[in-house]
């Protein structure tokens, strides 16, 4: 059985559609990801598995719970982390942690292994108070906190937003643990190479998904070739490759620009068009999961 | 390590959480409370700066007071007296007027007082004198907005104008400005109900709304905690609030301003409790309606304590409203309890005189909490 | 050798006994992106407000568009663009009043206002939204036009404060498309991001860590220097040795 189950799940605010008929599973022990960028539908979509609000259309089942009949029974097993930090924060880490644990009627030293690795951490700091810690404290002790009472699905609607690169990562290997513990993580990020992190992932844009699957199985959907193209200036090399021919489309990645070519499209040729460009130097590389992005984007 | 074949086995012992967590929920809405340390002051300071002022702020005692005369007769006798007044410490002569300058002194402040002597002034005191039946052969018009010293005055007037010789029926007296001459005291009652409406009905609705406006009520929803354990925990440190203030104000309006409560403390308190009761359930309501911290300040500002502060008699006397606002008047909660208390306190009657307002202030306490009940809904939208 | 349009020495910032920024030393040529990067509590804000003019530092020296950050602040901030994620436009006014409203704080006649106004939404190929509501658009349009509208006046340099949280990667690109094009036609880009992979367009990158400047250099060679993949890579290993951000 999957631990979680959507079917059609629509869900409109006034004229603005957030989910139009999403449809997805997930398995018991994964971590499946939504990658995204804002306004694709996430935090709609969590709210909707969470119980906080009914959909308009479709159904969906948490650990075999309907989300409007059983909602109940869904709000006392399920953790759940919020886009933004939502603990209290003129209580200290001891006293949110203590708080939360009362509130699922269970003691902290009972679940204490569970929460452990990731307490450690903001341990020392258990007397200050949260609106004190930074970013990626407030993200570990709210982590802990949904933790604490032992859920077999966790769902966190994109708790590295916004923290520094090296939480980050702290985060996500918090997360490959419990996966490890039995416990099923559904997880929304904006972050595009987040998505590797992922057993399955889904990507989402304006309330759709475009395509579901392995990380690597994505990568696998883009089917042109990819080029990565560099020169001395960088923009007029981008007007310039864009009229070549055979250049599908070609758009900025960074330290070079990324070129889809279709199957008339030749390496030499494109040298010899640009030819006034100076240092122009043109390789195939691999698609990342932001071009396939790019590319279902434009389809 | 816990592994997930307990799950069920777990999930059976839910009954016995719900005891715990709302002594959680409590003690976290204190921390809250008592970690705010301004607000906390300011409702704790309210009270108490009010009543000393109105205690001390108000005098009784009789100084500086600008005295005019009006005698269109100035004979031998009206010279005495108001030779009398001016050399008198506490008064301050200014001087004879007409008699159609009186309201216009008196309304300016420039005076707070007006002699009138009658013409043929000599002859007729003669004529008190030798026991023969007159009228008032001087009339005093005083400005009574500041009672007490008010009436402090005028008994000392009446005392230097004729000496040992006056007698009450020798003097009309008119008060002006206030005519029910309402002890400084009369606004306790006024106090009581502003402030518990402050505590209970707009800190509450602000605590219940910071919650969903900050997110954490996302957080508490998906949980087992019933939303409506989530609002009687915020409730219930603002009991205890009011009751502190409460006792704090009865305290205060006993042994520092001599109000009487002949009436019995506890009828009071009931009647108290009640009201307070009352502003949580507005409180509620007032949070299931509205989603922002300032809405909810707005809502309970403007829309109560506004109507409160004109309405419920606390200021300005319901027998003075034009029709239309005194049929509004009774829509306002404040207004009952101001006059059930008012009839306890300083009146002295006992609690069975009030029963109507009890019962009006029940009646309404029900239809608000029942409202939020109705209205209210588990989900986030 | 391009003109410095931006040159700071020894630069340092304190508030009581805390040092946020630490005796910074750099020079911004012309024409270039540079990207500003950091972690939260590094004192990347603190440096950026004393670049902007906002703020006056404790103690160093330094110019911006030629002046001093120590006594010109009011003259630094009329002569640079800024445009910050948390805010760019009133969501209540149209596009149209957003960009007369920033004409007219930049100082720009009416003449003016008009003919960029006109520009500017046509390149945009917004010109039918003039009238639209800020609110209304999505996200992505409105970064676009709020770097637009962060250009008007043609300063020298621009400022970019975690400009493209939350977008979309095409409507990104397409922002950074716009950045280019701006550096192109001699503009100076000052770019903060979260976003590592951004930092791989800047022409050069420096890296605050506890209140200083830790890594300056092009990306290529950062890369190269700290034997990383990426630049991801790069400043995890700067920002793990990090006291701050507790």
């Amino acid at each position: 059985m999957n631990v979680i189950e959507v079917n059609n799940l629509s869900k409109s605010y006034g004229k603005v559609k957030a989910l139009d008929s999403i449809s997805f599973s997930v398995k018991r022990s994964e971590l499946f990801g939504l990658i995204g960028p804002d306004g694709a539908g996430k935090t709609t979509l969590f709210r909707l598995l969470t119980t906080l609000i009914n959909p308009d259309e479709g159904s969906a089942a948490v650990d075999g719970l309907d989300i409007i009949k059983d909602y109940r029974k869904i709000r006392s097993r399920v953790g759940y982390m919020p886009g933004r930090f939502s603990l209290y924060p003129d209580l200290t880490v001891e006293e949110n942690l203590t708080f939360f644990a009362a509130i699922f009627g269970v003691k902290v030293k009972d679940s204490y292994d569970l929460v452990a690795p990731i307490y450690k951490q903001i341990e020392p700091f258990r007397k200050r108070q949260a609106h004190n810690l930074s970013g990626g404290m407030k993200q570990k002790l709210a982590l802990s906190c949904a933790l604490i009472h032992h859920p077999s699905v966790l769902f966190l609607d994109e708790p590295t937003t916004g923290i520094d690169a090296v939480s980050r990562s702290e985060l996500w290997d918090m997360l490959k643990n419990l996966k490890e513990k039995g416990i099923t993580i559904l997880v929304s990020t904006p972050y595009m190479d987040e998505a590797f992190l992922c057993d399955r992932i889904a990507l989402c844009n304006e309330g759709r998904i475009l395509g579901i699957d392995t990380p690597q199985g994505i990568i696998k959907q883009f089917d042109s070739r990819l080029f990565e193209i560099r020169a001395d200036n960088m923009f007029a090399l981008l007007e310039a490759a864009r009229q070549a021919e055979g250049v599908v489309e070609c758009y900025p990645f960074g330290q070079a620009h990324h070129l889809v070519a279709d199957d008339n499209f030749n390496m030499h040729s494109f040298k010899e068009q640009l030819g006034t460009l100076s240092n122009l130097t043109i390789t195939p590389t691999e698609p990342t999961i932001e071009d396939v992005f790019i590319n279902l984007m434009k389809q | 390590m816990k592994s997930f074949a307990c799950w069920p086995a777990m999930h059976k012992e839910e009954s016995k959480v719900m005891k715990n967590n709302l002594f959680a929920l409590v003690k976290k809405e204190s921390l809250h409370i008592l970690r705010d340390k301004r607000t906390m002051l300011i409702v704790i300071l309210i009270p108490v700066v009010l009543i000393v002022l109105f205690g001390f702020a108000i005098s009784t005692e009789v100084n500086n007071v600008n005295v005019a005369v009006v005698a269109p007769d100035r004979t031998n006798g009206v010279n005495d007296a108001v030779n009398r007044i001016a050399h008198n410490d506490y008064f301050t002569f200014c001087g004879y007027i007409n008699q159609d300058q009186i309201d216009q002194q008196l309304r300016s402040g420039k005076v707070s007082a007006v002699i009138v002597f009658a013409p043929d002034f000599d002859r007729r005191l003669e004529q008190i004198y030798a026991g023969l039946p007159s009228t008032p052969i001087i009339q005093l018009i005083v400005d009574a907005s500041d009672v007490n010293s008010a009436g402090a005055a005028t008994a000392y007037m009446q005392e230097i104008l004729l000496g040992t010789a006056s007698q009450q029926a020798m003097f009309e007296t008119r008060m002006l400005f206030n005519p029910q001459m309402k002890s400084a005291y009369n606004f306790v009652p006024g106090i009581m109900g502003l402030i518990f409406i402050l505590v209970c009905a707009m800190m509450t609705s602000v605590s219940i709304v910071r919650e969903k406006e900050v997110g954490t009520m996302e957080v508490l929803l998906v949980s087992p905690m019933r939303p409506t354990k989530v609002f009687f925990a915020k409730m219930i440190p603002y009991f205890v609030i009011s009751c502190v203030v409460l006792i704090i104000i009865l305290l205060l309006s006993y042994y520092l301003l001599h109000v009487p409560m002949s009436g019995g403390v506890w009828g009071i308190f009931s009647m108290s409790l009640l009201y307070v009761l009352l502003s949580l359930s507005l409180g509620l309501l007032v949070s299931i309606v509205v989603k922002t911290q300032v809405a909810a300040l707005l809502l309970s500002g403007m829309v109560m304590m506004l109507p409160m502060l004109l309405l419920s008699g606390m200021l300005f006397p319901i027998e003075n409203f034009p029709k239309f606002f005194e049929v509004l008047s009774n829509v306002v909660p404040a207004r009952w309890y101001i006059e059930g208390i008012r009839k306890m306190m300083i009146q002295g009657s006992p609690f069975v005189a009030v029963w109507k307002e009890f019962a009006i202030l029940l009646g309404m306490t029900v239809i608000f909490f029942g409202v939020s009940l109705i209205k209210f809904n588990d989900k986030l939208e | 050798m391009s003109e410095t349009v931006i040159s700071v020495r020894n630069l340092t910032k304190r508030f009581g006994d805390f040092t946020a920024v630490n005796n910074i030393s750099f020079d911004v040529y012309q024409g270039e992106i540079f990207g500003f990067l950091g972690a939260n509590g590094a004192g990347k804000t603190t440096a950026m407000r004393m670049l902007c003019g906002l703020s006056y530092p404790t103690s160093g020296s330094g110019t911006v568009a030629g002046f001093n950050v120590m006594r010109e602040g009011e003259m630094i901030k009329r002569h640079i663009g800024y445009m910050s994620q948390r805010f760019s436009l009133y969501n209540t006014l149209t596009v149209g009043e957003n960009i007369k409203l920033f004409a007219g704080i930049y100082g720009l006649s009416k003449q003016v206002t008009a003919k960029r106004s006109d520009e500017l939404l046509a390149r945009l190929k917004f010109s039918s939204e003039r009238n639209t509501l800020v609110k209304a658009l999505p996200l992505g349009w409105k970064q676009k036009l709020a770097f637009a509208i962060a250009g008007i006046h043609r300063p020298e340099i621009i400022f970019l404060d975690e400009p493209t949280g939350g977008v979309d990667p095409v409507t990104r690109r397409q922002f950074w498309e716009m950045i280019y094009e701006a550096a192109e036609g001699g503009t100076t880009i000052f770019v903060t991001t979260h976003y590592m992979d951004e930092a791989e367009y800047c022409s050069r990158v420096s890296i605050m860590v506890d209140g200083e400047v830790r890594a300056l250099d092009t990306p290529t060679r950062l890369k190269q220097q700290f034997n990383a993949g990426s630049m991801d890579e790069v400043f995890r290993m700067l920002a793990r040795d990090a006291q701050r951000g507790e």
